[in-house]
């Protein structure tokens, strides 16, 4: 703050203060403060006159108090524009304190659990661990994955054992730190209406659901054409991709001829948020280990 | 000693005083801010709204959204570790109205861009219980069905630019085809993933 609106602020703050100062005890009655009179200020509305009393003592006290308050605080904070106060306080610096308190006092918990492995996490004597990363999970990961984990529709199920990226520590850690961008190219235009009814029909008979066989069959060479560098020949994901498996009638948007037909229709274009920047390493190792021990 | 019979009788004068003694506090603590760079100075590499995220903040006016959810994070611990770095003054220079709120019903949203995917968005604001059942928020089905029809973006834009918000000649001449027929909701899941995402100067914890 330039050296003019720092003087601004003082001499107006300070002139404001002393100006109530002044008004307060330019207009005391010259009496005892506890005293009343019979002297009235000298008008009457239909009789009623108005006593001209000086101001209670506790009143005008308190109006006393609250000008030495002012000034101490003005005196202890930063008020008076580039004057830091006595106390040296800031807003930014109270923070800072904050932040290395809890650091000071939860790195080492943090620490601790950072040299386990996740399979370390997961016996039962660092049961703590798992308890840390499960109220993470419930701030973090709960709105779209369910607060059991079981996810909803466009968003995946931790608690089975199917995983569009694998299942494995490096795999669920990758997922959390840096996002995941699914991208399943739409195939309306490539296919056409009966081209998708057939797909669907296909995709159906990979996990022996219900379908129409002959409407599958003719969708067959296509599937291995468009579909197997994703999901594989077999229709069993890749995880490398992020593909799912096609095969175990586990659904991340709808297992039903229609649900099948609009994912094959449009795409999907599911994703999962990067939280690097918003939570720890040692934060994300703690919830790797809750969601690995969802499926076990 | 003054009587106050002397200002009590005296209206214009009583005027002066009271002017005088409430504009105090407005002179100390508001216009010095008018003139200080921390507050009238965007923070380095701020990008203006696009035209699409600008009706989705009109959007996100109109539904009052803002009533419930505060743009302001403060700089305690608590709200840091959960809602990122504290908002400073200098990130809002181009807000007009800013919508730092004052009231949370549901959570501070200033820096909610890029935390939840926009599949997210979509659903929670169709029919928030379908993603949290506990969710008290109310539903907001009609941005499905209504489309933009982009007539006033450009004006809104020149007006803000008479603001001081620098859009270019550009973006206002093509603010209304880059809106046109987009849907409502589209609008409001671009300006939520703009929010906090408008500069990258605390992107780090």
């Amino acid at each position: 703050m330039s050296a003019f609106w720092s003087a601004w602020i003082s001499v107006i703050t300070l002139a404001v203060i002393l100006g109530c100062t002044w008004l307060l005890f330019a207009t005391r009655k010259g009496q005892k403060y506890n005293e009343t009179t019979d002297k009235t200020v000298g008008h009457a509305f239909d009789g009623i006159e108005e006593l001209d009393n000086p101001l209670p003592s506790w009143w005008f006290k308190m109006f006393v108090a609250t000008v030495i308050f002012g000034l101490v605080y003005l005196l202890l904070y930063p008020g008076l524009g580039n004057f830091k106060g006595l106390l040296g306080w800031t807003s930014q610096g109270q923070w800072e304190e904050e932040m290395a308190y809890a650091e000071q006092n939860y790195a080492p918990v943090f620490a601790r659990f950072a040299e386990l492995s996740v399979d370390d996490l997961l016996q039962p004597e660092n049961a703590e661990g798992l308890r840390i990363g499960q109220r993470l999970f419930a701030n973090n990961c709960s709105v779209c994955h369910g607060v059991g984990g079981v996810g909803a529709y466009g968003f995946p199920n931790l608690t089975d054992d199917d995983w569009l990226y694998g299942g494995h520590e490096a795999a669920i850690k990758t997922s959390i730190t840096n996002g995941r961008n699914g991208a399943m190219p739409a195939w309306g235009d490539v296919l056409g209406e009966d081209g998708i009814r057939d797909m669907a029909h296909f995709v159906l008979s990979l996990s022996n659901a219900e379908h129409d066989a002959e409407s599958a069959a003719r969708a067959q060479p296509q599937f291995g054409a468009l579909c197997a560098a994703c999901h594989m020949p077999d229709g069993t994901g890749m995880h490398a991709l992020g593909a799912p498996n096609l095969t175990n009638g586990i659904w991340l948007y709808g297992g039903s001829f229609e649900q099948i037909a609009q994912t094959l229709r449009h795409g999907r274009f599911g994703v999962m948020p990067a939280f690097n920047g918003l939570l720890s390493e040692d934060q994300i190792h703690l919830i790797t280990a809750y969601v690995k021990s969802l499926s076990n | 000693m003054i009587k106050h019979e002397t200002i009590e009788k005296n209206v214009g004068l009583m005027a002066v005083l009271i002017i005088l003694v409430i504009s105090g506090g407005g002179l100390a603590e508001i216009v010095p801010l008018f003139f200080k760079d921390s507050t009238t100075k965007p923070i380095e590499g701020l990008r203006t709204y696009t035209a699409l995220e600008l009706e989705g903040r009109d959007i996100y006016i109109r539904e009052g959204c803002n009533v419930c959810h505060t743009q302001m994070i403060r700089p305690f611990r608590a709200e840091t570790e959960r809602y990122g770095h504290f908002s400073t003054a200098n990130e809002h220079v181009w807000e007009h109205p800013f919508l730092w709120g004052s009231k949370r019903t549901g959570p501070e949203l200033a820096r909610v861009g890029g935390r939840y995917s926009d599949d997210w968005q979509r659903a929670h604001l169709y029919n928030p219980r379908d993603v949290v059942p506990a969710s008290k928020m109310p539903s907001y089905p009609w941005l499905f069905d209504r489309q933009l029809d982009g007539r006033l973006t450009g004006k809104k834009m020149e007006t803000l630019r008479t603001l001081g918000v620098p859009y270019t000649d550009e973006q206002i001449a093509s603010a209304g085809s880059d809106v046109q027929g987009k849907y409502e909701i589209d609008a409001v899941v671009a300006y939520l993933q703009a929010l906090g995402q408008t500069h990258s100067n605390y992107n780090t914890r």
